[in-house]
Formats: structure tokens, sequence, C-alpha cells
């Protein structure tokens, strides 16, 4: 969409009383948080697997916790979503390509039991070398290291399937940023696993983290810009309400962070506090876009606008 | 329709979809309205106005079915010289005595009949006469003078034209606030869809019949129809939508004060001392028609009454019945209740601390009893008002002090019993009983049988004379079961009739005797069970049989469809269309047919005129279509039965902002009224003070609740459709008065104020009336303190005043202020009201005359 | 008239399915008694939606939710003919605002120059989509095609994910608060089974709602909607007929007198999934970048 259409007046609609035509999801924050967890998981994955190909024991330790720790929250954001918790385990039920949150699940149930493994391998050092768990003290670099890289492997599908979740919904805001959330979450994986290492590890260890979460930051203020803007009428909800709040106090975050980490790359606590800014700014990013979604589904004009728009285009 | 009968109005709808044409005429839009082809919105009161109209529009354009009408019709009869009409009198017709505010309607007779009718009108308004003599026509001579030219200057029709000339489009405009473009296409519609080839349907309801004019509201509409020929013929005639299921079997065997079954009257402490005196005043000897078999119908009745007890010597049991002393119509009984006069009260079935005019009158005369039986499904505001009507809040009733004792017993609903349902078109369909009720829950019949059983064992051994009757009476059904259910079938089977010698069951009413040799519950019944078979219970399907249906149910009388269907032909007994046929005369076969049962004796050639002196059936001819009328014919002028007037009159209600235009007369001058200090109503002009209350209200139904609503309001499903009471007012009053949409408010009258969450929209439309707008409130009547969703009662608004034909109260029209906000409550409420009282100067010292001078 | 290219049931996989059944529902002729609704609750048990006074009208539940699968709508429509207008002028003189019921004008042909009053009414429901969101999305199995074309939710299999309720275009599907299930009509799949015909359709007095194979229904609604246009109801439309909609076309169609959006529905949807490859696509390539910025932060970071 060109820059003169997304500042076309909207026209006059009609609706029911002013009721939403489209349901908002029901998901609660834990939904939102999730987004920030899997993408917290992702991240950190890809840190600790590269940590661990180029000999740094420090960030891969940090990478492998950091990444079952979110898994760990993950899941409990999940499960504690459902209407009927008791029930989780029936989304393995099935395997749907048309449903984003069953590929979810498929990527989830390879991806955390791998971090699981790669992370417990981080406890060898401290274990017996001989008896029953001396093989484990054995197998478990190995073990770990194969796990970690698979994990790492499944990680960028972990960190983008969700985009296509959110964007697989009659939601309006949701639906229409389906080009650029992809690139949104992608980022904002990449800076918050970067900005784990940047807490975990040393500076010099943690080289690489620091370039992953600026890279990731640039990548994502420039999608989110994309999503704030260039959508129509449907970027609205991302720059009002509560979610305009979320996305500009991310937008401060991520920008303050990215800025720390490149300026204070010799103080291990300033690069930390670099790190704890660009996981805010993460965290309100998906908020944020959780929340804009919610307010496009909640003003019948989101869906009612853009469809009539398109009937008269037709 | 759609609001209150949603399920027959398919029927509507499908004569839509075939090009029918729907008119709706209401104060407001409603459900009707949006299927409607054309809505026109009327000042609530104006109706016979608005008829007034359209009965000028037709005589004036000469547009009625002349055929029709001088067959059909009294219009060619010639009145007697005495009558003075109102255009004369002011208002008034001749005859008027302001004493008792009644008629002597002698100078209304028919020429040559002076003085042959003996009325005691007064005694007629107290018994509610009008309702007996709607169906079997006030005595008339059988021979009359006519003009078939309908020249003669004192003929009916002529003096209906004359009426009915001041009924121009410009008054109907000025008094209905109806515009003369929508106005004149209702007339070109009604007229041009009637005559040989088309019929046109009136359907009304409620809304017509409670007002102190109600009775000639529906006069005028059989006028008009009488005058476009759409009385006895198919897709035409007037259907009367009832209040709700079996009402109408409520008047054939009736729970009226002043009838018996068949509408047979109640015999008068004076007028019918004998039993002989009562079966004459049925009978009318000299009339025409079936009247003319009185006796044997009240013969057979009493014989089903008191069995074997009733025998000619003791005339029959007569000595048994109770006699009217006067007024015992419920709003009568309710005010004596107040005045301590009466001690027990059944309900059954009837929440009149919700339904009925007046309610704080209807729940301070329950709470002045010493007992109460409340038969019902659940604990309805009738039941509990002596706890928690609003009464309770301002402190007139004290829950603990309250004298009455009342006794709950539920009640079986109509799928946990069986028996017949009654409905408008007087077709009786049997109901299966399909769940037993559960627990204590029983049916009417299994309370009444034991009630009766009951009472008569403790009665065994008296000698009291006062117990005969009760010790007389034939008690003896079956009863199976459990509970010792009585069988209804049993019950039918006595209605329908039987010879007493065999019984056998009798085939319909003209085998009924007067020798006792038969019996008959209800003459105009019988022939429900002939041939041993309940015909009320056949359903074979329409698609299986014509379009008549004839085997679906049983119609009395006679199963017989369409009443006055012989003037579906003309005078030759020719259909007056191909289209319109229904019945006709067959000259082969020398017999009536067609698709009904002939509502004309089979074999009576059309040509037959009645030798002179002739009387009851034989004195019909063969084109007297309207066999229950005294001289035959169809009646365009009343000359006697009604209390206010042979012809219907535009009267103001007698709660109204707008001084009658038309004449001095300002309401009904026969009105029932019961001038009491805790009755007063609004004052109306020219009575002072009337722009205290300047607002018409009116109130209706909702298709999502019931009546009173206790078998609504008890139920989730339906009272989340209409979860509170509201009053609907136009934009404009909403700004008149401050109203928000959905904020509160509260309609004050002279007896109560309510409380009601407010809906503001258009379909509310302030109309001009007498050259300035008049604003029109609506509230729904639902609402109680009982059950899941409970509101304020508008029925507690209404005071009573009544129709003196038939003793209808006035609850679809009144003035009423409107105001926003929350009524008070307590004893702050009482004063608040009495404030208005005060205002308006309802001090209990002066009530408006029934004349206005 | 016959079906052409994609059928909802042999598409799921059933071999001999029968013909495809659905709802007609003509508004044209509802009278808004809502019978629709009672009917279906009775059948279905479902609970009820609370005693709340909305004044939309008469229009009291809302809309479609998990314990509302047939909802009546209605529109008061209001434009005041010149002989009424006068009238309101004279008694709104003063008045300092005009009040009134959220109502929408009237659209610009109506046809009947001399109607100043419309009121709308409409029996919603679930449009079982031939293309369903829902079914597409959900990750159970719950929401499954049954034989006769239509959509319906195993109540004991749904775990309450939620994720159905955005993706359904028209706004139906609604998780029970209490319950923490997602419920919708199901068509009344445990009354076709048997031959009988859905609660609602029963009930309906005026026949609004119709219940028929899915052919024969849109011929039905095809030939109506010429008669209401030859009688000058130029604004009679049909409504989710179309198989070349962003759906596939509904299973449970409308004859609607005014806009979509007039009732609550949407203009023209489109099921979500329509996108799905797209996304997808645009997925992985985000997927791809990521990896390669990790890659290349390490590469370029090598000790």
């Amino acid at each position: 969409m060109t820059r003169e259409q997304s500042v076309v007046p909207r026209a006059e609609f009609r609706s029911y009383y002013g009721r939403p035509v489209v349901k908002p999801p029901v998901w609660r924050h834990d939904i939102a948080a999730y987004l920030f967890t899997g993408g917290l998981a992702a991240g950190s994955a890809l840190v600790a697997a590269g940590a661990d190909l180029t000999g740094r024991p420090a960030l891969r330790t940090t990478g492998r916790v950091t990444a079952l720790a979110a898994t760990l929250a993950s899941t409990y954001f999940l499960v504690n979503d459902l209407g009927r918790p008791a029930r989780s385990h029936h989304m393995l039920r099935v395997a749907k390509p048309t449903s984003p949150m069953s590929v979810g699940t498929w990527i989830l149930a390879t991806f955390g039991p791998a971090a699981g493994v790669a992370a417990v391998a981080e406890a060898a050092p401290w274990l017996p070398p001989r008896g029953m768990l001396g093989f484990a003290t054995r197998a478990l670099p190995p073990a770990g290291r194969a796990a970690g890289l698979t994990a790492a492997a499944v990680a960028p599908a972990l960190a983008t399937y969700t985009a296509v979740l959110l964007a697989d919904t009659s939601t309006p805001s949701w639906h229409a940023a389906r080009r650029r959330l992809p690139f949104v979450f992608a980022g904002s994986a990449l800076a918050s696993g970067g900005a784990a290492g940047l807490i975990g590890a040393d500076p010099v260890q943690a080289a690489p983290a620091r370039a992953m979460a600026v890279a990731g930051a640039a990548l994502e203020i420039a999608a989110a810009h994309g999503v704030e803007t260039r959508m129509g009428l449907l970027s609205e909800p991302y720059r009002q309400g509560r979610a305009g709040r979320l996305l500009r106090a991310a937008r401060l975050l991520t920008v303050t962070g990215a800025v720390a980490a490149i300026a204070a790359r010799r103080s291990r606590a300033a690069s930390a506090l670099a790190g704890l800014a660009l996981l805010g700014g993460s965290l309100a990013t998906r908020f944020g876009v959780f929340e804009a979604g919610k307010q496009s589904a909640e003003d019948p004009k989101y869906t009612v606008v853009p469809q009539r728009e398109r009937l008269s285009r037709s | 329709m759609a609001e209150a009968h949603p399920v027959g109005f398919q029927w509507v709808m499908e004569a839509k979809r075939r090009g029918a044409t729907v008119i709706h005429v209401d104060p407001r839009f409603t459900r009707t309205s949006a299927l409607a082809d054309e809505f026109v919105a009327i000042r609530a009161g104006s109706d016979i106005a608005f008829l007034g109209g359209i009965v000028n529009h037709i005589l004036a354009n000469e547009l009625d079915f002349r055929e029709y009408v001088l067959a059909y019709t009294n219009a060619a009869t010639i009145v007697s010289e005495g009558f003075q009409d109102t255009e004369a009198l002011d208002g008034l017709f001749s005859g008027y005595d302001p004493e008792t505010g009644t008629y002597d309607p002698s100078t209304w007779q028919y020429e040559g009949h002076n003085g042959q009718t003996s009325h005691d009108t007064h005694v007629h308004r107290e018994t509610a006469g009008g309702l007996r003599q709607e169906s079997h026509g006030p005595p008339v001579p059988a021979e009359t003078e006519r003009d078939e030219t309908l020249q003669h200057p004192r003929c009916v029709y002529q003096i209906l034209k004359r009426h009915f000339s001041r009924y121009t489009p410009e008054v109907v405009e000025r008094l209905c606030g109806v515009p003369p473009e929508q106005f004149a296409k209702v007339c070109d519609a009604w007229t041009r869809n009637s005559g040989r080839d088309r019929t046109t349907a009136l359907v009304y309801s409620v809304g017509w019949t409670q007002h102190s004019v109600g009775v000639q509201y529906i006069r005028t509409g059989a006028i008009i129809q009488l005058l476009l020929g759409n009385m006895g013929r198919p897709g035409g005639g007037i259907m009367a939508l009832r209040g709700h299921a079996s009402i109408q079997g409520s008047t054939d065997i009736p729970t009226l004060f002043n009838l018996l079954p068949g509408y047979l009257p109640m015999p008068h402490h004076q007028r019918h001392e004998t039993f002989d005196q009562w079966v004459d005043e049925i009978r009318h000897p000299g009339q025409k028609g079936f009247w003319a078999e009185a006796r044997a119908y009240a013969v057979s009745l009493l014989k089903a009454y008191f069995g074997e007890n009733a025998t000619p010597d003791n005339d029959w049991g007569y000595g048994y019945l109770p006699r009217m002393t006067g007024d015992h119509g419920t709003y009568q009984q309710v005010l004596n209740m107040i005045d301590g006069k009466v001690k027990g009260y059944f309900l059954l079935g009837q929440n009149p601390a919700v339904g009925s005019a007046h309610g704080r009158a209807q729940r301070l005369g329950m709470a002045n009893l010493d007992w109460l039986v409340v038969r019902d499904l659940y604990l309805i505001e009738s039941a509990t008002f002596w706890k928690d009507s609003p009464e309770v809040e301002t402190g007139e009733i004290v829950p603990e002090e309250c004298r009455t004792e009342v006794f709950f017993l539920p009640a079986a609903s109509h799928v946990e019993k069986e028996g017949t349902f009654t409905q408008t078109q007087r077709m009786l369909q049997w109901r299966e009983k399909a769940v037993d009720p559960p627990g204590d829950c029983r049916s009417e019949l299994w309370f009444f049988y034991h009630l009766g059983r009951l009472v008569r064992e403790r009665l065994r051994d008296s000698t009291l004379e006062r117990d005969e009757a009760v010790r007389a009476l034939a008690w003896d059904y079956p009863t199976r079961g459990p509970d010792d259910e009585p069988s209804a079938e049993a019950v039918l089977k006595e209605i329908n009739g039987y010879d007493v010698a065999t019984g056998a069951p009798l085939p319909g009413y003209t085998a009924l005797k007067a020798d006792g040799s038969t019996a008959c519950g209800c003459w105009i019944y019988s022939g429900v069970f002939a041939d041993g078979v309940n015909q009320a219970a056949r359903r074979k399907p329409g698609r299986e049989q014509s379009w008549v249906a004839p085997e679906w149910g049983w119609v009395w009388p006679a199963n017989r469809r369409i009443l006055y269907n012989r003037a579906s032909a003309d005078r030759e007994g020719r259909p007056w269309s191909e289209r319109k046929a229904y019945v006709w005369w067959d000259p082969d076969k020398g017999e009536w047919t067609g698709h009904d049962v002939p509502d004309m004796e089979k074999t009576k050639h059309p040509a037959y005129r009645p030798p002179p002196g002739a009387s009851g059936a034989a004195a019909l001819a063969g084109d007297d279509a309207f066999i229950m009328q005294g001289d035959g014919k169809g009646w365009l002028y009343v000359p006697s039965g009604l209390i206010d007037g042979p012809l219907p009159t535009h009267y103001e209600p007698v709660e109204s902002p707008v001084r009658n235009p038309l004449y001095t007369q300002q309401a009904n001058p026969t009105r029932k009224v019961y001038d009491r200090a805790d009755n007063q109503l609004n004052p109306a002009p020219p009575e002072p003070h009337s722009e205290v209350f300047p607002y018409v209200f009116t109130t209706s139904r909702l298709t999502e609740h019931h009546t009173a609503g206790g078998m609504s309001r008890q139920l989730a499903y339906l009272s989340e459709l209409q979860p509170e009471m509201f009053v609907e007012v136009s934009p404009d009053l909403a700004a008149e008065r401050g109203l928000v949409h959905l904020g509160w408010a509260h309609v004050v009258t002279g007896r109560a104020a309510v409380e009601a969450r407010v809906l503001v929209t258009s379909r509310l439309r302030p109309l001009r009336v007498e050259g300035r707008v008049i604003h029109q409130v609506w509230l729904p009547y639902h609402w109680g303190t009982n059950g899941l969703v409970t509101g304020d009662s508008a029925n507690d608004l209404f005071g009573i005043t009544l129709d003196p034909n038939v003793l209808i109260q006035e609850t679809k029209v009144g003035t009423c202020d409107i105001r926003p906000g929350r009524r008070p409550t307590g004893r702050a409420l009482l004063d608040y009201v009495a404030d208005y009282r005060r205002r308006a100067g309802l001090d209990a010292t002066h009530y408006p005359p029934l004349e206005t001078p | 008239m016959t079906t052409t290219g994609y059928d909802p049931a042999p598409a799921a996989g059933y071999p001999d399915a029968p013909p495809r059944m659905g709802f007609f529902t003509d508004t044209s002729v509802c009278i808004g008694c809502k019978a629709c609704e009672v009917a279906c609750k009775e059948w279905n048990a479902v609970p009820d939606d609370g005693f709340d006074l909305l004044g939309m009208s008469y229009d009291n539940t809302g809309g479609l939710s998990a314990n509302t699968w047939r909802h009546v709508a209605f529109v008061e429509q209001a434009a005041p003919s010149a002989a009424s207008l006068d009238v309101l002028r004279e008694a709104a003189e003063g008045a300092t605002q005009f009040l009134g019921m959220p109502s929408s004008t009237l659209p610009g042909e109506t046809g009947r120059e001399d109607r100043d009053l419309r009121w709308l009414m409409m029996s919603d429901v679930c449009k079982h989509c031939t293309h369903a969101g829902c079914l597409d999305v959900c990750p159970t199995g719950a929401l499954f095609r049954t034989e006769f074309g239509t959509v319906v939710v195993q109540e004991d299999i749904c775990n309450g994910c939620g994720y159905c309720i955005p993706a359904c275009p028209y706004g139906v599907i609604d998780q029970r608060r209490d319950d923490g299930r997602a419920w919708k009509c199901t068509l009344c799949y445990d009354r076709i089974g048997d031959g009988l015909t859905p609660a609602c359709a029963q009930a309906c007095p005026t026949e609004s709602i119709q219940y028929g194979e899915l052919d024969e229904l849109r011929a039905r609604a095809a030939s109506r909607l010429a008669t209401l246009h030859e009688r000058g109801v130029t604004e009679a439309r049909l409504y989710g007929h179309d198989q070349n909609d962003g759906v596939g076309g509904d299973g449970a169609f409308f004859l609607l007198l005014d806009e979509p959006e007039v009732y609550g529905l949407p203009p023209d949807p489109v099921v979500p999934t329509r996108e799905l490859p797209s996304m997808w696509k645009h997925a992985g390539v985000a997927a791809v970048t990521m990896a390669a910025a990790a890659v290349a932060a390490f590469l370029g970071w090598r000790r």
C-alpha cells in the first residue's frame, strides 16, 4: 500500500449498534507472555548452539539454561491459558498444516525435549565420573550438543510460527500484518536471545550475542514500523490506546537497549542492563501486538471499512 | 398479531406471499407493522372516528355492495319517527336519562314497533347484557317495514349516511392524527378489495375491546364489513384474536357471572322469578331463529346439572340456580372486597395483582378477605401479595397483620392433563395428556370434582334449604389412576349431550328436547361427540382434505366453519362469483351444499318467505342469512340490545387530553363508573387540570412474555429475551422530558407511579391532534414482583371504567405524566401520587357527570 | 441448479456423503418472535445468556456466542415522510437534542417511497462455511466436517485453546466462560441424522428459517429474490450464497434487506486460511533470515 493510500480518510461505515463483527481472541495475557518466552527460547537456543560450536562455554550455558527456562515458562503459559488445561494433550491428536497451532504444537514437541536435554547436559560436570551416573556423565556432552543443535535448527520455526498463528485469524490488524509480523517476531527473538547472552556471559564471550541482539533489534524495529504505518486503517490500532503505548515503550526500550549494547560493550554491568532493556522491549512488543489485535477486533470499523473498500475496488 | 399470535401470524404471511395487502393500524409500530404493507399510526382511543371515516367514504361514494346490503342487512328497514341521532342531540341519542345514565331505547325501534320492548337498561348494564345478546340477538319483531330503494329518510341506510357524514377525512386527520393521503389509501384498498370477486378480512384484538366504547369499536368494523359484503364469506369476516388460549371456551362454557353454557343468561332475581319467565325471555316468542328452542336447551342443561333431581315438578331444578342481583363483575367484586363484603376468593390461572386494571385496588381487596385460594403453576404475585406487593413497600399492607389466609395449590400444566381448548374460530381441539403432573400438581378438573365431592360429603346430612342445590347436583364422573383423575372425556360427552334413558350421545342441538329426555351441558357444543366419536380429537392433515379442512377438530355449531355463510351466495342462492363460491343452492337436489356446512336449513329454498305470524325457525326466510338475529338480517343499525346507542359514535376515552371536537358529550354517556375515592380518574376536558396528565399512554404485549408474566418470567429462556420492564417514548418526548435511552423513568397517573427503563424509539411518533402535538407512551404489562425478572406493573396505572355493554375495562388508553428517574419508594411514593392528585383536582368530592354539561 | 466444484463433505473424505444440507434464512418474512432462539436452547440445553437489557431495539441477546446459537437482530430505520416531518419539527421546537435509538438511515433505493419506518429482523446463525476458518485452525481435531457438509464441535475433545474464536470471519464461535470449551450451532446434527428438522427451522412460524438440501435452498432463494425485486423491494439481496466468495459460500445463507454490516455481518468475509500458504512463505523467509543473522553473528566474531 502506498503512502498516499495509508492516509486516505476513513469512509462512513455502518454497523450493528457499534458491536464487533468478529470476536476478539479469548486468549489471556498468558499467550502474549508466551509469544515472548517462545521467542526468547528460540533466540537463546541459537545463541547456545553458536556458542557451543565456537567454544564459548559461558555463553553456551547461558543460552541453554535460558532456553530451557523459557520453554518451561512457555509450557506453563500455554497450558494455563487453555479452557480445559487437563486436556492439553489433545493437541497431540492431530498434525494439521492448516492449523498454525497444530504445527506449533509439534515444533514445541521437538524443541522442548531437545532444549531440555541440552540444558541437562550442562549439569554433566557436576555428576560423578564413575558408577551408574558415570555413563550419563560421559554421554551427556555429546548428547547435549546434538540436542542443542536440534533445538537451534527448530528455533527459527519456533520464533516465527507464532506470527502465522496470529495472522491466520480474522482479527483485522493481525491478518493485515501477515507479511511483516514474522519479521517482527524473528527480530524480537534474535534480540531477546542476544539479550540473554549479554546478561549471562561476560562481554568478551557475549560479543556474538551482542551482534545478534543489535541485528534483531534493527529487524524488529524496521518490520514493526511497517506494521505501524503502512497498512492504512489497520495500522491504527498499533498506534492507539494501550497497544500504541506498549509499542512506543517497546521501541524506546529496544533502541535504548541496542545503543547501550554497542556503547557499553566493555562493561559487564552496562551490557546486562542493555540486555534487560532489550528483553523489556521484546516483551512490550509482544504485548503491544497482542493488544493491537484485540483492539482491531473490538471496533467494527476495522472489519467493515477495509472489506467495503475491497468490494468497491473489485 | 405478530406480537401476540406469532404462530397464527404465519397465515397472514402466507396470504401476503399470495399477494394479499396487509394494513396495520396501531398507536405504535410493532413487529406486525414491520411486515405490513401499510402502517397507520393512530391515536389510541380514536378508532371509531377512523372507522367512521371509512363508513362515510363508502356511503358518500356509493361503494357499498348494494345487492348484498339489500339482501342481508337491515339497511332498508325503516326506523321509528321518534328516533333522534347524535347529530341532533350533540352527542346523545334520543331517550337518555341523566339520572341513571342510560337510554330508554323505545325510540330506537323499527317503525311500527315502539313499546314492544321492555328493558331496564340499567339492569342490562349491571349484568353485562350485551355479552348475552351478541350471539343470540336481542328481541325484535320478525316483520319489519322496508324501503328497498333506500331513499326513505328514516331507513337505516339514510340514517347511517347522516350519522357518519361528519366523519370526513379532515376529521380523521384532526382526531386520529392520520394524514388524508394515507387515509385515502386505506379506504381505496379496503373498498377495491371487496365485492363479488374479492373479500377483505378485518382482524382485531384486545387493543380494540378494552375501551369504554369497545363494543362500538367492533360495531363500526361490522358496519364496514356488512356494507362491503364481507361477512359470511371466505377471506372476509371479522376475526377476534383473543387474549390467551381457550378463552373462547371461557365464554362458551362460561366463567362469566352472567352466562350459563351456550350463552343462556344467568337468571335475574327480579326479571326471571319463574322458569317460564326465564325461558320466554331467551326465546323471544315471535322472533325468528333457533333461540325459539331455548326451552329444550335450558331443560337439557338443567338435566345435566341435576340429573334425576331435575323433574317437571320442580321446574327442572330451576330453583337451584343462583340468581343475579346486580353487578357481580370482577371489578365490583374487588371493590366489594375492599369494603369487606366478600369473604373468600378462588383464583385459577389468574393473576389480578398484575393482570387486572387498578392493581392497587386488586391487592388491597385481596388483603381484606378471610381466605384466598390460588391455583397456578408458580407462586404468582396474587399469591404472595401479602408479603411482597408494592403496598407492603408503602406500608398499606403489613404482612403480620394481613387477615387473608392464602392457600396455594399447585396446578398441572396443559400437557399434564387432557381436555379441549376452544380457540377464537370456535374450534374445539382435544389435547391428550403427555406426562403426569409432578408432585402435588393437579388439574382443574380434579380440583373441582373432588372439592365438590368433599363439600357434598360434608353436606350429606344437612337439612338446610340453602344446601339443597349442592346436594341435588349430579356429580358422578368416573375417575381413574392413582390420583383419581376424573375423565375429561366423560365431561365432554356430557357437554355433547345424551339421551337420558339410553345414554346414547346426541348428534346435535336439534335433537334436544324440552321434556327431560335429553341432557346436554352446552347446546352449542352438541355434536362434538356425535356417533360416540370425539370429534374434537380429529387431526386429519390439511393436505388430505379440502381447503376448509372440516376434519380437523370440531367447530361449533355443527362443525360450521364460517358463520352466516348463506351470505356467500346471492338472494337466489348462486355464489357471488366462482372465485368466492362457498355454499350455494343446488336446484336439482333441492338442497344447500358447498365447501362448508351451510348456515341455513338444508332444504329451505332461497325463495322461501314465511307465512304471516310464523315464528322460530319457520320464520326465517330463504334469504335470512343472519339466522341468530331477530329479523334475520345483519344489523347496520342496532335497534335494541346495546346500552350506548344504535350507532357507533366517537366519544373520547374517559381519560383524554383532547376535548371531543365532534360533540359536547365528551365520553360515553352510559359508561360504567365506580365513583369512589379509591377510583378517581384523571380529569379530561372540559374538566379542569387535564394538563397535569398531558400524555396518552397505552399498553400491550411483547411476544417474549405472556400476559401477567406468571408463565414467562419464571423461565430463563424467555426472561433473558426481555429482561426488564421498559417504557417506549418517541425521541421528541424524550427530549421534552429529559429522558435518556436505557435510563430510568416513571409514569404517573392518579392511581400510581410505576418505573421502567426507557427505550427511545422512532416507532412511536408524536401525532398532531386537534392542532396540537400529542405524545403517546407505551408500556408492556408483563412485569410484577416475582420471578427471574421483576419490575413494576403497568396495570397499576389504570383506574376502573367499563364498557357498559359487557363490563370490560378501559385499559388500552389513559392519560399520564412521565418523568426521568426512578419513582419514590415507601410512604414517599404515596405522597408523590397524592400530590399529582391534588394538582389534578382529584379530592374525592367531585366526580365528572356521565352527561357532559 | 447443481453444485459445481468443491463439495466439503466428499472433500473431507466421506465416500458416500448425502447431499449437503443447510439453512436459507429469508429475513423478509421474519417477525422477530425469537422462537428460534428458544427452540435451539431447549433442544441443545444451552444455558441462558444473562438478563441484560441491551436496548438494541428488541435485541437483548446481543450476538451469537457460546450460549446463543441463534440470535435475532433488530434494526430500526426511520426516515420520516414529509407528512410526519412537520409534526416532528413542531414537537422538536425548543428541544436541544434529538435523542434516538442508534439507527441507520434508509438506504438509497427502498422501492417504497411511502414507507418511512423499517424494522429489519434477522435470525443469525453459524454459517457452516464451505471453507471454515474455525475448522482449519482447530489443533485438536475437535471441530470436524460432518457427512452433511456441516461443521460441528465435539465437546469431549475441545480443550478450549480458543483458536477458532478469532479465526471465524463472522464472529460466531465462542468460548463458554465457566466451561472453558468452544461452542456453536451444530445444525442439530443429532436431529438431522435421524431425518428430523433442526429445532430452529421446526419452530419458525413463518418459514423464515428453511432447512433442506443446499442446492434446493439456493434455487428457492433465487426465486424469492426475483419475486421481491419484481415487487419493488430492490434492496433485497442474498448473502453467503455465492460459492466464489471468500469462504466458498455458506451452508447457512440469507436473504437480507440491507447491507450485511447493518445486521452485524462482514461485507466481504474471507477465510483466513486462504492466505496461509503465503503466510508460511513469509514465515519461512523470516526464519531463514533469523538463522542467517545468528550464523553471521557467530562467524563474524570468530576468535
